[in-house]
């Protein structure tokens, strides 16, 4: 799968915020006395929710092992997992409700012109090493983010209408962030940008080193965080070991300082099926990304562990052909099949031919949805409500293809071929990962639905990397199916595959000029909503982006899994996000109850 | 005996290729007709008894309904019983790839009867494995042929003219017997155009398994031609002036002949699992056609391998096709002396 966006959004934060101040506070300090307690001028975060018990250590497996623990550098998900559990952000979508909530800041005010932030820090925090951390943090964080020589991944996020974001200290509790053009976004801007401890980056940010700091193996001792985990150790190719930060600024309803879990383990399981085998033998406490197949095992077999199907997530499923400009490399045989590739009245004929209920009952064995546009139902904020959903139908596909001058060859036997303006017979090839069985088995659904309208498709399975090659190098392809999932709802995560200029413009990426008239009209919505504010307006520009993809079927937009996931029994505080990380999101208020932690090994 | 037992595995293996080639006719359905309502339909069991007890010469079925929300739990519907038929009318098909027909061995009129239960598309698994053999035995056999043809030739010429090509030859023979050919096969496959048509997809995996293998039987046949042509009733050939050309053909290209066989009855297995590998692994025969080792790719899925058995049926369809040639090629290097008497009692040099 392709990520849209490498660089977003790794943070966590609990389903809703409390604020009182240090006297509500100090009413609930004496419920625990054996925990420790938040001194009276630190500005604690008070998450509602059941109230747990302290103690034990939460194993969970990873699909490949985090290449770094630096928040600027980090771009590949196993990374952004583990930052997710040790670092905050000022502001923080909250992964369930979708919406923004308070993090190291405590309010925020936007200014009416939509061009200045002003953020007041909560007071007293402290780093994990127990360092404070004030404002001058935030200022030292912005800075690295910012600098040019570093290729944060967050850069170009906090580069608003082509200018960088400024940043200006008003007191040690207070700061000011200055825009050149108002962001559509708003204050979801700060999510996932990690607090930085200047006391220890500082100095090696001036030799130019920050950018090669904390790797995974990484002592202890030269790191520090606002998360609720800090770094324990790390054995090469086993596991990625965090304990609790006791200077974590959240506590639960009864003043009981969070995280409660003791340790946190990040074990490296790099095949989906050997995740699977650990879960059932009880080696991991929790299991994300489940396919359906998988999920369907564990329930039928797996005792003592909880089941979820939390709805339909980001990822959207998708055809596509290769509409790609190809100039001097394109063969005759190229140049004729493009000749259908590019009328519209082909695509949407392919559209109605395909069963997507089919799809969502064999591939994802009716734990999905049927899509027509690109914004799942998971997105509760921005789905377009008014894309129709047409039924299947191949009279509708023969008649759009009748109108396209495409005829058929009346075969002696079989199913009659379809045939172009010229007489030649509709063949092509669908390409599809060969490490992805779900997106194979779709590209074999939609090989027998179009051999019904007389198309002969072949099928070819081919590894990743080629595929990714094939796709934005050297466009050597027909058609493919593949599958995005964004990190956010927003539709600015998305913003390179819509823009014709985007890299993951898939059917014709980094365009110089927009091919289609739709697409300079898609270009300008989306340019549009950037700089709207006010998720009415936007959210009307951004349907209308919508309705043009479904009407234009750039992508023939396919189905969207569910989010399978399964928990121990014994662990409590489940509650699964359709957003990354689907499960960890609120891993401070996670505990086993009586007492039922892993087993150390 | 030796010949008696020849003669039995050879009847063996001629009945169950016989079943392989007529698939269609054995097949009750097409390998690629998909049911999207019933995947992974558990194999169907044929009842002679009814619900009462009573006996029914004519085998009947229930037919199976999916259980209420459920993706692939079913159960049968006892109510309804539907017989089974043979010689009946169904798809059409071309026997032996010429012949068009529509006859099947067995079906029924109401609902489709799966035998061996279904796949991951509800295609009858059945029909698949029948369809599959096709496939594999034909890629097998070819990729033997072609692998005998090319290992002949060399080991002759290397046999006969001897001197630098012998060396030579040899030396690269020695290469190819060192080199681990399952990832020759795979750097070969990988090589080649991904995107091919099933025809040509099986072509190549003839030719790339035929290019593979020819060094064995090729210093077999040389050490036999080295040794012939040595022989009294050559070299007096050759004294009277017989032709290199004719030598070979007369002489010393029978002598070769029971290597060759007993080679071929070794080799055509080992190239059936050739191809299986290549399918197995997605470099073979791609999707919609099956063959044994695409039909056992859906292994590869923990959540296939737990929980549908009857996908692991393709393996056991090849263990008779493999005693049969090994059980032939052990019968066949029991006979070579008796090969050789009669060939020099019908050959008599005047």
């Amino acid at each position: 799968m392709i990520k849209t966006r490498p660089s977003s959004r790794p943070f966590l934060f609990p389903a809703c915020l409390i604020f009182v101040c240090a006297s509500i506070f100090s009413l609930h300090s004496n419920a625990s006395p054996h925990r420790q307690q938040g001194q009276s001028n630190e500005e604690l975060a008070v998450l509602p929710g059941e109230i747990g018990r302290s103690g034990g250590r939460l194993v969970v497996a990873l699909r490949d092992e985090p290449k770094t623990l630096n928040p600027l550098t980090a771009a590949d998900s196993p990374s952004r997992e583990v930052i997710a559990a040790m670092q905050s952000d000022l502001i923080h979508i909250n992964r369930a409700t979708q919406l923004t909530e308070p993090g190291l800041a405590k309010s925020w005010k936007i200014s009416p012109d939509g061009l200045r932030y002003t953020l007041t820090l909560r007071k007293g925090l402290r780093f994990s090493d127990g360092h404070p951390l004030d404002a001058d943090d935030v200022l030292f964080t912005f800075r690295v983010n910012l600098d040019e020589k570093l290729h944060a991944a967050q850069r170009d996020l906090l580069t608003v209408g082509g200018k960088p974001i400024t940043v200006r200290k008003i007191d040690a509790q207070t700061l000011v962030f200055q825009l050149a053009k108002p962001d559509g976004v708003e204050e979801r801007l700060f999510d996932g940008i990690a607090i930085l401890p200047r006391h220890l980056l500082e100095k090696p940010y001036e030799e130019g080193k920050l950018g090669q700091l904390w790797a995974p193996s990484t002592p202890p001792k030269e790191w520090a965080g606002l998360g609720p985990f800090r770094l324990k150790g790390y054995v090469p190719g086993q596991k990625l070991v965090l304990e609790r930060n006791p200077y974590y600024w959240k506590t639960d309803a009864r003043g009981n300082r969070l995280p409660y879990l003791n340790e946190l383990d990040f074990l490296f399981v790099p095949s989906a099926d050997a995740q699977v085998l650990r879960f059932q033998s009880g080696e991991t406490d929790l299991i994300t990304r489940l396919s359906a197949e998988n999920f369907s095992v564990l329930l039928r077999q797996q005792r003592g562990s909880t089941m979820v199907d939390a709805g339909p997530g980001l990822e959207f499923n998708f055809l596509f052909f290769n509409l790609n400009d190809l100039g001097d490399k394109s063969s005759p045989e190229m140049a004729r099949k493009q000749k259908w590739f590019r009328d519209v009245k082909f695509r949407q004929a392919v559209s109605a031919a395909i069963d997507r209920q089919a799809i969502v009952r064999l591939v994802y064995q009716g734990r999905g949805t049927a899509l027509w546009a690109p914004v799942t139902p998971g997105d509760r904020r921005w789905v377009d409500a008014s894309i129709p959903h047409p039924p299947r139908s191949l009279e509708r596909a023969r008649a759009l293809l009748k109108e396209a001058n495409f005829s058929w060859s009346s075969s002696s036997n079989g199913d009659p071929t379809l045939l172009d303006s010229d007489g030649k017979p509709v063949e092509f090839s669908v390409l599809s990962s060969s490490s992805n069985a779900d997106r194979t088995k779709m590209a074999t659904l939609i090989q027998d639905d179009l051999k019904q309208l007389g198309m002969h498709v072949q099928i070819v399975p081919i590894e990743f990397r080629s595929l990714v090659d094939r796709l934005t190098q050297t466009m050597q392809y027909d058609a493919c199916v593949q599958g995005l999932a964004s990190f956010d709802t927003d539709p600015n995560s998305d913003l390179n595959v819509w823009l014709s200029s985007g890299g993951i413009h898939l059917w014709n990426p980094s365009q110089a000029h927009p091919a289609t008239p739709w697409e300079a009209e898609i270009d300008r919505l989306m340019e549009k909503q950037l700089s709207t504010p006010g998720y009415q307006q936007r959210k009307k520009l951004y349907d209308r982006v919508q309705e043009i993809l479904a009407e234009n079927q750039p992508m023939i937009f396919l189905a969207s899994p569910d989010i399978l996931v399964g928990a121990k029994s014994t662990l409590a505080n489940i509650h699964p996000a359709v957003l990354e990380p689907y499960l960890l999101w609120n891993v401070e208020q996670l505990y086993f109850r009586n007492g039922a932690e892993a087993p150390s090994r | 005996m030796p010949l008696r037992s020849f003669t039995k595995w050879l009847v063996v293996l001629l009945v169950l290729h016989g079943v392989i080639a007529a698939a269609g006719f054995f097949a009750p359905y097409s390998p690629i007709e998909q049911d999207r309502d019933r995947p992974y339909l558990p194999p169907m069991r044929l009842h002679f008894f009814d619900t009462q007890g009573h006996f029914h010469f004519r085998p009947f079925f229930h037919p199976l309904r999916l259980r209420e929300s459920a993706f692939d739990q079913y159960e049968e519907s006892t109510s309804t019983a539907i017989p089974l038929h043979f010689f009946v009318r169904g798809a059409s098909y071309h026997l032996l790839g010429i012949l068009p027909m529509r006859f099947h061995l067995f079906g029924a009129s109401d609902a489709r009867i799966c035998l061996l239960g279904t796949d991951a598309f509800g295609r009858d698994q059945l029909s698949r494995i029948l369809y599959g053999g096709q496939v594999s035995l034909l890629a097998g056999l070819l990729g033997a042929g072609v692998t005998l043809f090319l290992g002949a030739l060399i080991g002759i010429v290397a046999g006969y003219y001897a001197g630098w090509r012998d060396e030579l030859l040899m030396r690269v023979a020695e290469l190819f017997l060192a080199l681990p050919w399952l990832y020759l096969l795979f750097a070969l496959r990988a090589f080649l155009p991904l995107s091919v048509s099933p025809l040509e997809a099986f072509l190549l995996v003839v030719v790339v398994i035929g290019l593979v293998g020819w060094a064995r039987p090729a210093r077999l046949v040389r050490g036999v031609v080295l040794s012939v042509k040595e022989r009294d009733f050559v070299r007096a050939a050759r004294g009277f002036g017989a032709s290199h050309l004719y030598l070979l053909r007369r002489h010393i290209l029978p002598e070769t002949a029971s290597v060759l066989l007993t080679q071929a009855a070794i080799l055509v297995p080992q190239f059936i699992l050739a191809e299986m590998t290549l399918s197995f692994l997605g470099l073979g025969i791609p999707e919609p056609i099956s063959s044994w080792g695409n039909l056992l790719a859906s292994l590869q899925n923990y959540s296939v391998l737990v929980s549908y058995w009857w996908m692991y049926l393709p393996a056991l369809a090849i263990i008779p096709f493999f005693l049969g040639y090994l059980g032939l090629a052990s019968s066949l290097q029991e006979r070579p002396a008796a090969y050789k008497i009669v060939e020099k009692k019908s050959w008599n040099p005047s």
